[in-house]
């Protein structure tokens, strides 16, 4: 670690309601990977937004380089140095990868855009990061890996001395996210301070060499992190002690009754002829990398997209599911990956949500019955323990995790016995998921049966009782948690099968 | 790397017709095939005069189509062009004919009214956030009110060509030796080559497409979006202004009250020409061929013994098939 090149003191920002940052401190030096932490709604990103200008502070200090400095916007941030790598990429996919890296200070001869210029500076970059991406492709043709590489190489592009990395690995898998601690230490090791940002407390372990913990907008401390513990950090974000020990043995039922079975599946390149049962009471983790087929499975399975060939069975008897309506009518329910764009309308109250799918109960005719719509609404309100001061409340303003519990809501009012979670704890804090957890494991234990597809190892570990591991569209093994490692799922999940 | 040989194989995998342009080369293809089957249907098509006739005729069509691929490109679109070229026409017509003035200042007025409306809708869009549809649709109705307000409700005649002022006219068409040479035609080609190079090889045009692939990343990126989502609005005004003058001095007079659904010609055109509503994807050459299919069904199926009411149950399906294929390739990309 170097000097220090970035010091915010006491930075205080309060919105209509909400104080949002309570005297925050953060010092980032020259040549470390500085951590940021804490729950969602902790206030990581307000900081990062005033640091780069989006927000306005209404105190406190912020020194960079040895000076006071506020910047405006983001681009007054950029040009001092100091880049943002977003959570979400933002990525023009229509654009090469070369004009996205340039977007907004293209080079120019004349009024024409010298594009040619731009692709060989943009081949400069990836040189000096070691990676290969054809600076001329379309955007939208890359995985998303190496979008996010694009990204890196955008902020480097900036002659970027601070570069804060949003979660940087939520949509990587495994492979490129070493790529991206590679990128990330080189950066590091060229005396660039790095600020990153992330749930995943493995990666913090790995990557970082302080941590600085925040919780409910204030600050709490900051750690060297080769000197504390995982749980050390857990502690200071929730303040309490909360990790529960993965699942050692098949807690199912002996005798179990399989309720589904699906034998031979295909559905387009992504689903090759995958077959496997399910069992009532059980948690049946689905595990691979990105785009190993496992939501298109689910998918498929759910009616989403089409069947070309393959049975369902449902309680022994062969069933046709060529629509959501006929899998919901099977009884089964899915909890989608991207809640916003397919599990919840947030724009609807927890009580509309509830009774979404199975509104011909709540109807008299064509009219709707409210109170009966509330009542079970709030049943499981308090049932699931979902935190929200009514059942009136709009979807939009509830946390991720009682977004979801409101999607586990909606499928149990359907009295759905076979529950798909699409990674259920995505973008949900620490405290919530093991709250998801806990409640999965209880509708496991009264009998419900469920699919869980996750992309994160320590979930699927801690919650299957068995495992099925995808890789490129074919199922490349089964396991029974008690013989599951990390080692022999991951070799699963990257086996070539011919 | 593993992929360097991905992307390499994924440059060299280009089909022929995507290498002639895609869609672009397919439309074109269609445009040929129309006008062959137009041609061996009728003895009537297949005269040099229908073929200027329907050079004259898509003129303006042309125009405002080139115009509103940059709205489109941003994901929005214009609606007002098709009164709005009215009403310019009309009241830079009411300055030569009733005030005197002479055609080029009527026509330097015409073009600067469209401008202005460009302005107009690029505020209410960039600015306000007002859906371009709705934004677009209210300054439709507001032009079309207008120009019917300022002329007073009557036709309004620009100078005939042999009349004083009439010059203008030939800007379109020349006669040589009793043959009307359609020179209109290479200003358009001339015009579709400038707005190509702008929408390809310029910030403007790079920021269109940016806009409407990723309107916040853009944002982010230090891009003045506002400017340039206006300035897609301003250049379909300035055509539409162009188009204005086309229509003005193709056609004998200019009728208060019309001008509703020719932009659904133009859209219509750019739409069969490969741009795509959601925006981002497409370009003005293909623009251009998608225009001159509207064209050819408005004005060979008369040839053929169809009724106008006819050519707008065909248009309408065309244009069903174009926005399917449209949404077949974007369903075929993510879903990849």
């Amino acid at each position: 670690m170097g000097e220090v090149i970035l010091t915010m003191k006491g930075i205080d920002k309060s919105f209509p309601g909400v104080h949002a940052l309570d005297h925050v401190d953060l010092e980032v030096r020259k040549g470390e990977v500085h951590a940021l932490m804490g729950e969602n709604g902790a206030g990581k990103s307000t900081l990062m937004k005033v640091l780069t200008g989006i927000y306005k502070k209404d105190s406190g200090t912020i020194t960079y380089e040895g000076k006071e400095v506020e910047f405006h916007n983001t681009r007054e941030a950029q040009d001092a140095g100091v880049v943002i790598v977003h959570q979400e990429l933002n990525m023009l996919g229509h654009l090469t990868v070369a004009q996205n890296i340039f977007i907004g200070r293209e080079f120019k001869k004349g009024i024409r855009i010298d594009d040619k210029k731009m692709n060989e500076e943009a081949r400069k970059l990836f040189d000096r990061m070691h990676i290969d991406i054809d600076p001329k492709e379309t955007m939208s043709k890359l995985t998303v890996g190496k979008q996010q590489m694009c990204e890196i190489a955008k902020a480097i592009s900036h002659e970027a001395k601070v570069i804060i990395f949003d979660e940087p690995s939520a949509a990587l898998t495994e492979a490129e996210i070493e790529e991206l601690f590679k990128i990330i230490r080189d950066l590091r090791d060229q005396g660039l301070g790095i600020v990153y940002i992330s749930h995943r407390m493995d990666e913090i372990k790995v990557i970082t060499d302080r941590v600085t913990v925040m919780r409910d907008g204030a600050y709490v401390g900051t750690l060297i992190t080769k000197d504390c513990t995982k749980d050390d950090i857990i502690n200071m974000m929730v303040g309490r002690v909360i990790y529960e020990d993965p699942k050692t043995k098949n807690m199912t039922p002996k005798g179990s009754p399989v309720v589904l079975k699906v034998d031979h599946l295909n559905a387009g390149k992504m689903v090759q002829d995958v077959s496997f049962e399910l069992h009532k009471g059980e948690v049946l983790g689905f595990s691979g990398l990105m785009g190993a087929g496992r939501t298109e499975t689910m998918r498929a399975l759910f009616g989403a997209d089409p069947i070309e060939s393959g049975d369902i069975y449902i309680n022994g008897k062969k069933v046709t599911i060529k629509s959501p309506q006929d899998a919901v009518k099977h009884g089964i329910g899915y909890l989608s990956e991207d809640r916003k764009r397919f599990g919840i309308v947030v724009q609807k109250s927890v009580a509309e949500n509830t009774t979404m799918a199975d509104l011909d109960e709540f109807s008299n005719g064509p009219f709707i019955n409210k109170k009966k719509e509330k009542k079970v609404a709030e049943k499981f309100v308090e049932s699931l323990a979902t935190k929200t001061p009514s059942v009136d409340q709009l979807v939009v303003n509830l946390s991720g995790g009682n977004q979801q519990k409101v999607v586990i809501a909606k499928w149990l009012t359907r009295n759905c016995d076979i529950l798909i979670f699409d990674e259920p704890t995505r973008g949900i804090d620490v405290g919530a998921k093991n709250e998801i957890y806990k409640l999965m494991n209880r509708l496991a234990a009264e009998g419900k049966a469920i699919i869980m597809v996750s992309s994160e190892m320590t979930e699927i570990l801690r919650m299957s009782d068995r495992i099925v591991v995808m890789c490129e569209g074919k199922k490349t093994g089964e396991l029974d948690i008690s013989e599951a490692t990390q080692e022999n799922i991951m070799n699963m999940a990257t086996r070539e099968i011919n | 790397m593993a992929n360097k040989s991905v992307s390499k194989t994924a440059g060299t995998k280009k089909s022929f017709v995507d290498r002639m342009g895609g869609q672009q080369f397919i439309v074109l293809i269609i445009v040929i095939v129309m006008f062959i089957f137009f041609s061996a249907m009728s003895p009537g098509f297949r005269k040099y005069t229908t073929v200027v006739s329907i050079l004259d005729y898509s003129y303006y069509i042309a125009l405002m189509a080139i115009g509103v691929t940059f709205p489109l490109l941003t994901g929005g679109v214009d609606l007002s062009i098709g009164t709005g070229l009215i009403c310019y026409s009309l009241i830079g017509g009411l300055l030569v004919r009733q005030h005197g003035m002479p055609v080029a200042v009527g026509m330097i007025v015409t073009i600067l009214i469209g401008v202005i409306f460009g302005i107009i809708n690029g505020c209410l869009v960039a600015l306000m956030d007002l859906p371009p549809f709705l934004a677009t649709l209210c300054t439709c109705m507001i032009t079309r009110g207008f120009g019917a307000f300022v002329v007073g409700g009557y036709g309004i005649p620009w100078p005939a060509a042999g009349q004083d002022g009439g010059w203008f006219r030939s800007i379109f068409k020349i006669q040589v030796g009793g043959q009307n040479i359609p020179i209109g035609f290479l200003w358009i080609l001339l015009l579709v080559a400038i707005m190509s190079f702008v929408l390809n090889h310029t910030k403007m045009g790079r920021y269109t497409r940016a806009i409407g692939s990723n309107k916040e990343a853009t944002r982010l990126s230090g891009v003045n979006v506002k400017f340039y989502h206006i300035m897609a609005y301003v250049i379909c005004g300035l055509f539409a202004g162009l188009a204005a003058i086309a229509y003005s001095a193709i056609f004998a007079t200019v009728q208060p009250g019309s001008g509703a659904g020719f932009e659904m010609d133009a859209i219509g055109g750019a739409i069969v020409g490969g741009v795509s509503m959601s925006g981002a994807v497409g370009n003005v050459t293909g623009t251009l061929i998608g225009v001159f299919v509207i064209c050819l069904l408005k004005t060979g199926l008369p040839f053929i013994g169809l009724t106008a009411n006819w050519q707008q149950i065909i248009t309408g399906f065309v244009l069903i098939v174009a926005v399917l294929i449209d949404i077949f390739k974007r369903k075929k990309e993510s879903g990849k």
